[in-house]
């Protein structure tokens, strides 16, 4: 298993890992946009809570919600173990003056990588905790009893400063997938004349419209505040 | 032309260094980089001080010694080598910072000069085609595609200077290393050793010290023979293919 270990320690494996988890988290993000846009449906939550009861009752959601943990985390231990890494190769001495030939995502991925950390904790503790061991409503939907995550979402949302967190938030989001969606198949060596423009493409599209309809569920329910908090 | 001069000078690898500054009254628009800086060090001779030690031997464009990290560039303003750059490409009164390539895996020898012997070692590692000895091959005897020999030509022509290293926010050799892996992968005569080659010149890069890639694409733009990111990419896909599926040859054969 020699080679295993140097697959995963040299240089070139850590970006691997780097690349394949946040591939995955890509994936992750349209599953949890598709689940979240039921939120704009004004059916008094029915369908959300659905959702949101099948996702933290399903078996088989569950594991794949501990291999979701597990890969952010690796996410993450990895981009500081490669940041630090980088750093001292950088070596002490810096260059006085510097100016950039690159574009400024693809040198902030840690910074904006940290942002969405300190989002992720905000998110996961008002929403994430709350439901698997908040005191929460419940909802009876024919006959079935059912967490109301739907109520805690929408007063949630009904706080201007709570609402705007995300929005800024996603927008931090839409940074770090513009540099990381494309560049996350150059590290997996997926680079060819015929296909470029496509992932560059689609990078790009997918960093604006995922995050933008991520943002689209906060302003919308902060603005009709009069249908989400009857 | 005047110019003035900020220059990183450092006794040795082992003393600190600081900007010193200097000034030239008649420098020709008609001069070389490097040129400029002979007339400097001869000034200095006269004035009896210390001249100013850089790193130059063709002053071609293509041997790779020339280095200088010319006000936040490497390489200075244009998509050249250092010796092939001109005082015309600055401007009369102008003031040039003028710095060594910043690097653990480099360290400063002597004000501008930095030891790249990282790269001599990562080449030595699996850079090469073994060539068994006997009677001299005919140049074509081998079928290559045109396109593939361009791709192989246009790695080739990476000269080794480090411009990639001292560019890179992460100090990554890697588009060095892609194009000496690329170079070889693409032909014929470099598949033999292609599995081997790679892991032992990735493991050699990562034991001098280099940082990883961050795809910034900072080396790709400063790189003075305009080796691409393509590399890199290729680079990853013989590692990652290599490190999978090579197995190493028992002498004697085993059990």
């Amino acid at each position: 298993m020699n080679w295993f270990t140097n697959l995963l320690t040299s240089t070139l494996g850590r970006k691997l890992l780097m690349a394949l988890t946040g591939l995955f988290l890509i994936l992750f993000l349209v599953v949890h946009l598709i689940g979240n846009l039921q939120l704009l449906k004004h059916d008094d939550g029915h369908a959300f809570n659905v959702y949101a009861q099948f996702m933290t009752s399903n078996p088989l959601i569950k594991i794949v919600s501990y291999v979701n943990y597990t890969i952010i985390l690796v996410h993450i231990l990895w981009a500081i173990m490669l940041t630090s890494h980088n750093r001292k190769a950088r070596g002490s001495e810096g260059y006085a003056v510097s100016k950039n030939s690159s574009a400024w995502t693809s040198r902030n991925m840690g910074i904006l990588g940290s942002i969405i950390f300190i989002f992720l904790v905000i998110h996961l503790k008002g929403f994430w905790y709350e439901m698997h061991w908040g005191g929460i409503q419940t909802v009876d939907y024919e006959g079935k009893t059912v967490k109301n995550l739907y109520l805690v979402v929408a007063a949630a949302y009904a706080q201007f400063w709570y609402a705007a967190l995300y929005v800024v938030s996603m927008l931090i989001l839409g940074f770090h997938l513009w540099h990381g969606f494309a560049s996350s198949f150059q590290t997996l060596g997926l680079n060819h004349p015929k296909y470029n423009p496509i992932i560059r493409f689609v990078g790009r599209a997918f960093a604006i419209v995922v995050p933008v309809l991520f943002a689209l569920i906060p302003i919308w329910m902060y603005l009709n505040q009069d249908i989400y908090n009857k | 032309m005047k110019i003035n001069l900020k220059i990183w000078r450092q006794k040795n690898k082992d003393t600190k260094g600081s900007f010193k500054s200097y000034q030239l009254d008649h420098v020709s628009a008609d001069m070389s980089f490097l040129e400029m800086l002979d007339v400097l060090n001869n000034d200095l001779i006269h004035k009896g001080e210390e001249s100013v030690a850089f790193d130059h031997d063709c002053r071609e464009g293509i041997c790779g010694m020339c280095s200088l990290y010319i006000n936040g560039r490497p390489h200075g303003p244009q998509q050249t080598t250092t010796c092939q750059l001109h005082m015309r490409t600055f401007k009369d009164g102008e003031t040039i910072v003028i710095e060594p390539w910043r690097a653990k895996a480099f360290p400063v020898i002597r004000d501008l000069v930095v030891d790249r012997t990282a790269f001599d070692r990562i080449q030595q590692a699996g850079g090469y085609v073994s060539v068994n000895t006997g009677g001299v091959p005919d140049a074509n005897e081998i079928p290559i595609a045109k396109k593939v020999a361009d791709e192989a030509f246009d790695s080739a022509a990476c000269i080794g200077c480090g411009a990639c290293v001292a560019a890179c926010k992460n100090a990554s050799a890697m588009l060095f290393v892609s194009a000496k892996v690329s170079q070889l992968a693409l032909l014929p005569q470099g598949k033999p050793e292609r599995k081997e080659r790679v892991e032992k010149m990735v493991a050699q890069m990562d034991e001098e010290g280099f940082g990883a890639c961050t795809n910034t694409g900072a080396c790709e733009a400063e790189c003075p023979k305009g080796i691409s990111l393509t590399n890199i990419a290729r680079m990853n896909r013989e590692y990652f293919g290599a490190i999978t599926t090579s197995y190493e040859v028992k002498v004697g054969g085993g059990d």
